[in-house]
């Protein structure tokens, strides 16, 4: 506690950079899964061989992701943006499955009516099969975000700064404090992500709180 | 024999299922439990074999007590047929047949070839016996499932809405050839359903349950729709009640007509002839089982099955009066067509004769 | 790219007791052994969830629980108070292992729980009506529909743990680990690169196994497929009526 203290300002910069690394994977990775699980689930030829693709992005150990992206980049080993990118990877390969099986969600007569009405198809996807899809996709944005903030710490042991530097210095050091604090404030991220995402989505889906309060 | 006496089930929280019940389903007869939802019918059902535990009463097996018997044992003897089939999905449909042999301690073969023997019986092409049930129709699962539970040749079955969960068409197969099984297996069957149709067609009896648990009546189908015993019966019995009572007499010798005819494949000319200035010639096929109604002035040529008029219903000779009524007022010729049991044409009969056969009945008669 | 196959290519690093062929076995030890002990615990306990029904929301909230854990924080942490009570090579082995299961559990948990939750209440229903026991519903009937759930929790476990077993080498232990360590430690890319790459294999050979057994051991009438082998067959009747 007494280290904690002392050390407010470092543990603050890092938890900033740990979201950071942490987040923008998570917003890209969104974005690309979107029109990739669109596609899985319009196209049911294109389910399996997308779904077992990034399936196997998945297997993937993210130290050796992590190690192996400047090959594909051509960056440098310690910057960031392989973390960003790796992490991109795997959020896209969890989501991929969760867009597709949450557009599958939506009822068909609902996609019928709305086809009925006239609504064009790209109108029809943003006004009415994504906003229904979003609880199931807001499930999986939640695991992602979890595992993001856990798998980023591992970047430490590349010399990358955030949390995770907290276990390797204290490791190091054979030093505990230090190490306790970071998986405190690993775990506080995750849960503050978390739950921001639960919030967002409750706000995106007035009409299941009301049928909650009926 | 299956008696209920004063069996009651209260649920927790204090909601009565049965309250009270007491019926015998008689050895060799279905007995259709049938009653809007809530009624308790599936909860009685499911008492027999201690599914469910009564709060208080008993019931018997040919005079047992089930409480007194091991559960598991009980149930073994009992063959148990559900709505949604409930087939194992990861065994083959051989294997869900023998189940209960195979726990009964038979060895392999013989249930196997018990197994292989009810997979005809029940009127399944043998080679499906290696498929999974995901390979089969909703109708083939429920006749497997139908199978399965006859595989140990129980005297007694429960059967939970069997038939609710396929279509009409298939349905109708099924009731008819359960109706099939059982002239020649004469099992002790209790039967729920919340189709009064399909509870009019099986049951040997029927007991109409209320909301509550409670019997509202219990009767034989023909008993129920000359006399419901109250409104609620009377009201879920639903229309047409004196017509479809008519299903259940026996037509006593109605006066039959001989009907002139002519084979499938007759020139218009003869079929003109034949019917000597009537409208309407009855044509027969090679074995003389009646095909259709054909009307010759509109014709000419041959005739053909195309020119049939399939309007008619077919009576059998023997059968209910609402049968021969039905094929007198669906014939186009107004001539009700009468078959013998090999499909043969026997005559035809009128509407008003059938009608003064039933207005010869003694009143009140119940078949 | 060049240094990635000049240390692959160098018959040097596929011998001795570093070799590649010893770290390969070592990180198959490691990660059989936590497997195995995860299963242990996890199986069991994910049939009894399932098949009584109790517990189910304590399972919710430790898989969310535990996958929110760092892992390296947790592997340092359990070395550094651990470890000094067992002393010699075990002060890094147990405690390694220690996490390791304890992040594989939730998963293998969660796949036997849902899997046995999961089986159609009609096949329980019927299997209870026909007169078997407890066990045997559990064990003739629940369990080998649970299977493809029981196989892809223990997969998903696998992969995290062959993944996760990596870090061991930052405790000293040994695993493939070590050429990213070491290479890291050196300044050797080409070792770092070489042994993230042997890694990623191994993690996709692992499933590949695990499918194949998966394949093996699994219903075929559980499988997807044939049900989308019945529809077509369905369609096929509704197109001509016999």
């Amino acid at each position: 506690m007494k280290w904690f203290l002392g050390h407010l300002d470092q543990v603050a910069q890092l938890m900033l950079n740990h979201a950071v690394l942490a987040l923008i994977p998570l917003v890209v990775g969104l974005l690309l899964a979107l029109p990739l699980g669109w596609l899985a689930k319009r196209y049911r030829g294109l389910y399996s061989p997308l779904i077992a693709g990034t399936g196997l992005l998945y297997t993937i150990p993210s130290l050796a992701l992590f190690i192996l992206m400047p090959l594909v980049l051509g960056t440098g080993i310690l910057d960031p943006v392989n973390v960003v990118v790796a992490l991109t990877v795997y959020t896209v390969a969890l989501l991929v499955r969760t867009v597709a099986d949450g557009l599958g969600s939506v009822p068909d007569e609902v996609v019928q009516a709305a086809t009925a009405m006239g609504i064009g198809r790209l109108r029809r996807f943003w006004s009415v099969e994504l906003p229904l899809a979003v609880p199931v996709i807001a499930a999986g944005l939640r695991v992602a975000a979890v595992s993001n903030v856990s798998i980023v710490s591992v970047a430490a042991l590349l010399g990358i700064s955030q949390l995770g530097s907290l276990f390797t210095d204290g490791f190091a050091r054979n030093f505990l404090d230090p190490i306790v604090v970071g998986i405190g404030a690993c775990m506080v991220l995750a849960l503050a992500m978390d739950l921001a995402i639960l919030l967002l989505s409750r706000a995106a889906t007035p009409w299941l709180r009301t049928r909650v309060a009926a | 024999m299956i008696s209920f006496t004063d069996v009651t089930k209260v649920y927790l929280g204090g909601t009565t299922a049965v309250g009270g019940l007491s019926l015998t389903a008689p050895t060799g007869k279905i007995t259709v439990l049938v009653g809007p939802s809530g009624c308790g019918k599936t909860t009685s059902l499911r008492m027999i074999n201690r599914m469910i535990e009564p709060t208080s009463g008993t019931i018997e097996i040919d005079g047992r007590d089930t409480a007194s018997l091991n559960p598991n044992e009980l149930r073994r003897g009992i063959g148990y047929v559900i709505q949604s089939g409930g087939l194992f999905p990861h065994r083959t449909i051989l294997d869900n047949i023998a189940t209960v042999p195979l726990l009964l301690g038979w060895d392999r073969a013989k249930a196997r070839t018990r197994a292989h023997e009810l997979l005809e019986r029940v009127g399944l092409d043998p080679v499906l016996g290696k498929r999974y049930p995901n390979q089969l129709s909703g109708g083939q699962q429920q006749r497997v499932g139908v199978a399965r539970a006859l595989a140990a040749d129980p005297p007694v079955m429960l059967m939970d809405e069997p038939f609710s969960a396929v279509d009409p068409v298939v349905r109708e197969q099924l009731q008819d050839e359960f109706l099939r099984l059982q002239g020649d297996l004469d099992k002790t069957i209790v039967f729920v359903t919340h189709d009064i149709d399909e509870a009019m067609k099986l049951g040997d009896q029927v007991a109409v349950m209320r909301v509550g648990g409670v019997l509202a009546q219990l009767a034989s189908p023909a008993k129920l729709l000359a006399d419901p015993h109250d409104d609620f019966v009377a009201d879920f019995l639903g229309r047409d009640r004196g017509y479809r009572a008519l299903a259940f007499a026996e037509a006593p010798e109605l006066p039959l007509r001989d009907e002139p005819v002519v084979l499938l494949g007759s020139t218009v000319a003869l079929a003109a002839e034949t019917a000597a200035g009537d409208r309407w010639v009855l044509v027969v096929d090679d074995a003389g089982a009646p095909l259709g109604w054909s009307e010759p002035e509109r014709l000419s040529g041959l005739i053909d099955r195309d020119h049939l008029h399939r309007g008619g219903t077919v009576a059998r000779i023997g059968g209910s009066l609402r049968a021969a009524l039905d094929a007198a007022l669906s014939s186009p010729s107004r001539r009700g067509v009468l078959v013998a049991d090999d499909g043969r044409l026997v005559g035809t009969v009128r509407a008003q004769d059938v009608l003064s056969a039933i207005e010869r009945r003694p009143a009140g008669a119940v078949a | 790219m060049n240094l990635l196959w000049t240390w692959l290519s160098n018959p040097e690093n596929w011998q001795g007791s570093s070799g590649i062929p010893v770290r390969v076995a070592e990180h198959l030890a490691y990660s059989a052994a936590t497997l195995f002990l995860a299963a242990l615990v996890g199986i069991p306990l994910g049939l009894w969830i399932g098949h009584t029904g109790r517990g189910r929301v304590a399972v919710v909230n430790l898989v969310n629980g535990v996958r929110s854990v760092p892992t390296l924080g947790l592997l340092f942490a359990a070395v550094l108070v651990v470890g000094p009570l067992l002393g010699g090579d075990i002060a890094f082995l147990v405690p390694s292992i220690f996490v390791l299961v304890l992040l594989a559990i939730p998963p293998i948990l969660a796949g036997a729980y849902a899997g046995v939750e999961g089986v159609d209440p009609g096949a329980r229903d019927a299997a209870r009506g026909m007169g078997m026991s407890s066990m045997e519903i559990l064990f003739r009937v629940e369990v080998p529909c649970a299977l493809p759930l029981i196989f892809s929790g223990l997969r998903s476990a696998a992969l995290q743990v062959v993944a996760t077993a990596t870090l061991a080498a930052s405790v000293s232990l040994g695993g493939l680990g070590r050429f990213l360590i070491d290479g890291q430690a050196y300044r050797d890319y080409g070792q770092m690169a070489g042994g993230a790459l042997l890694v990623a294999v191994l993690a996709v050979l692992v499933d590949l196994v695990f499918a194949g057994v998966q394949r093996l051991v699994v219903s075929p009438g559980l499988s997807p497929i044939r049900s989308a082998r019945r529809v077509r067959t369905r369609a096929q009747l509704a197109a001509n009526p016999t």
